[in-house]
């Protein structure tokens, strides 16, 4: 909330996004129930133009809290978030979330749940179908989508999460544990299913988990949140070239390398953060 | 539930075959499967009732020849009884103006219980202000106003309509309020990422998730406007089929008695049929565990 001149920060986004972070976190530090309990205590994170930052940390950490504030539900008690280097004080157009609950509306068909960020802007339906089609066909919901989120696998529904948010043409993808309530062959495939949906287009993706596996597989960088008050440990450089196959990213020596890091790093946070 | 596990099973597609074809003749086979069973199941719930049926008319009935016909009846002397008060046109005299009072009386428990929860659910001023008396009333016995409101609107018809408004109207209110107040917070959250509207959180989000609960609240309502039509017309009226059981009460008349306690009765399981149905209708996902 500090801009204050409204010439001068739109010249600052132009200059800004030539380079610098599409998001960035400064200072920021999330209380509550009056202060009692600190999600995350002056936390700094910057997240470049069209990279998979994935966070990973023990559960507890403020991993969801953090993603509220980048996606504008919560504010943060101290400090700021920059989108495209503007305080963001609402959910931001450009910004499309993907839920760990699925989060979809029971009384609507998949179809008219992955419409929905399309309806509330008011476009027609022809322009739906012209956006939607493509992205059901590529997730395998064309044949499923009159039916309601109940009658549908958790896979299945979460594809429909994953529509609904892409058929905004968001910048900007956030991830809340979007796979951590599937099982673990849906989970990779949907996965699969991600890794060749971001080669095709350019998107900057916040992604948290709480699998060091799947942080490894989808991320370019990996930044490891310690418990609570969260606080960034570490960012690390995934280096695992893409396109990426799954499979093959797993067999590296890269992978290992990384994963046993990671673990290393989280052990005593876990164990922190259980007893 | 085996429509719950399409989807994930038919992934690595078999050559020659479109995935989304097989996935939806997958579909088709389990909604057949759905289908027979349901209809089964309605075959055995009509067997099982009319069998209860039987048994319970026949108690009746044996019981019924066994007492003295001052005091009670059989069904089949009701039934004959029956006829001769629909021959004559009396019955349907009677009934009708108990109709026009229950569904003024209802539409009206409708207009205005709706909104009187939503405002509850909604605005701490109007809860804060109106739930002592919802919970007065709702816990009262509404037979103890009934003096009161003859004494205020005499015995004509809005006396009447008052008694089966206040009857019915706060399952209404109650039921609206719940289903206002019960919405999932995580949806209101998807609604607020996705940028909606106040408006749009309305029709999209609030309204149909208190759907069910307010097509509840009609179903109880309906039963409790019955109860208040009856009872209005016992203390207030020389029509309507409250007094009909009256008068042939104070006659000795069991077998034209239990007529129209039989016709309430029935009204009962219609109305509750019709308002189950639109509940059904209106909340599919509600249902989803009976398949």
């Amino acid at each position: 909330m500090t801009e204050s001149s409204g010439g001068a920060s739109v010249l600052n986004s132009r200059v800004s996004s030539l380079n610098s972070p599409k998001m960035r976190v400064e200072g920021a530090t999330r209380t509550f129930s009056d202060g009692a309990v600190v999600a995350f205590e002056n936390l700094d994170l910057e997240v470049r133009p069209n990279e998979t930052i994935c966070i990973v940390g023990p559960s507890g950490c403020g991993k969801t809290t953090l993603l509220r504030c980048l996606g504008g539900l919560l504010q943060p008690s101290e400090g700021r978030v920059l989108l495209d280097g503007q305080p963001v004080t609402q959910p931001s157009p450009h910004v499309a979330m993907v839920f760990q609950h699925f989060g979809l509306f029971p009384w609507k068909t998949v179809y008219d749940n992955a419409a929905y960020g399309l309806k509330l802007r008011g476009l027609s339906r022809e322009t739906w179908e012209i956006r939607l089609r493509p992205y059901l066909d590529l997730v395998g919901l064309s044949g499923f989508d009159q039916m309601y989120p109940y009658q549908l696998s958790g896979g299945m529904q979460q594809r429909a999460g994953l529509v609904r948010a892409l058929a905004l043409n968001p910048d900007v993808l956030l991830m809340d544990e979007p796979f951590g309530a599937l099982d673990a062959q849906t989970r990779e495939l949907l996965q699969e299913e991600l890794l060749r949906i971001l080669e095709q287009e350019q998107k900057t993706m916040v992604f948290i988990t709480h699998s060091i596996d799947e942080a490894i597989v989808l991320g370019d960088r990996i930044a490891v949140l310690s418990a609570r008050p969260g606080h960034i440990r570490e960012i690390l450089e995934v280096g695992l070239p893409r396109p990426r196959n799954i499979q093959a990213a797993r067999a590296t020596d890269r992978f290992s390398e990384l994963r046993s890091h990671i673990w290393e790093e989280l052990r005593p946070e876990a164990a922190a953060a259980v007893g | 539930m085996v429509q719950t596990s399409v989807g994930d099973a038919t992934v690595s597609p078999t050559p020659g075959i479109d995935p989304s074809a097989a996935r939806a003749a997958v579909i088709d086979r389990s909604r057949a499967v759905a289908a027979a069973r349901r209809r089964r199941e309605e075959a055995f719930r009509w067997f099982v009732r009319l069998l209860s049926l039987a048994v319970v008319l026949g108690v009746w009935e044996l019981y019924g020849r066994s007492v003295n016909k001052a005091l009670f009846a059989p069904p089949s002397a009701v039934v004959s009884a029956g006829f001769e008060m629909t021959r004559s046109g009396e019955l349907w005299s009677y009934l009708r103006g108990s109709l026009v009072v229950l569904a003024y009386g209802f539409g009206i428990a409708l207009v205005l219980g709706i909104p009187l929860g939503v405002a509850i659910a909604r605005s701490r001023i109007v809860d804060y202000a109106l739930n002592w008396y919802v919970d007065a009333f709702n816990s009262t016995p509404n037979v103890a106003l009934v003096p009161l409101i003859t004494l205020i609107f005499g015995f004509d018809v809005s006396a009447k309509v008052i008694v089966v408004v206040i009857s019915a109207i706060f399952a209404v209110i109650v039921n609206t309020e719940q289903g206002v107040r019960n919405v999932d917070r995580r949806l209101l959250e998807v609604a607020h990422a996705f940028r909606s509207s106040e408006r749009q959180l309305w029709t999209d989000v609030v309204i149909p998730s208190a759907l069910p609960y307010i097509a509840a609240g009609l179903r109880l309502a309906v039963g409790r406007a019955l109860v208040g039509m009856v009872v209005a017309e016992f203390f207030t009226s020389i029509t309507g089929i409250g007094y009909l059981i009256v008068r042939y009460s104070n006659s000795f008349q069991p077998d034209h008695l239990l007529v129209p306690i039989v016709l309430v009765m029935a009204l009962g399981i219609a109305l509750t049929t019709i308002t189950r149905q639109i509940e059904k209708r209106i909340a599919p996902w509600t249902g989803a565990t009976e398949d």
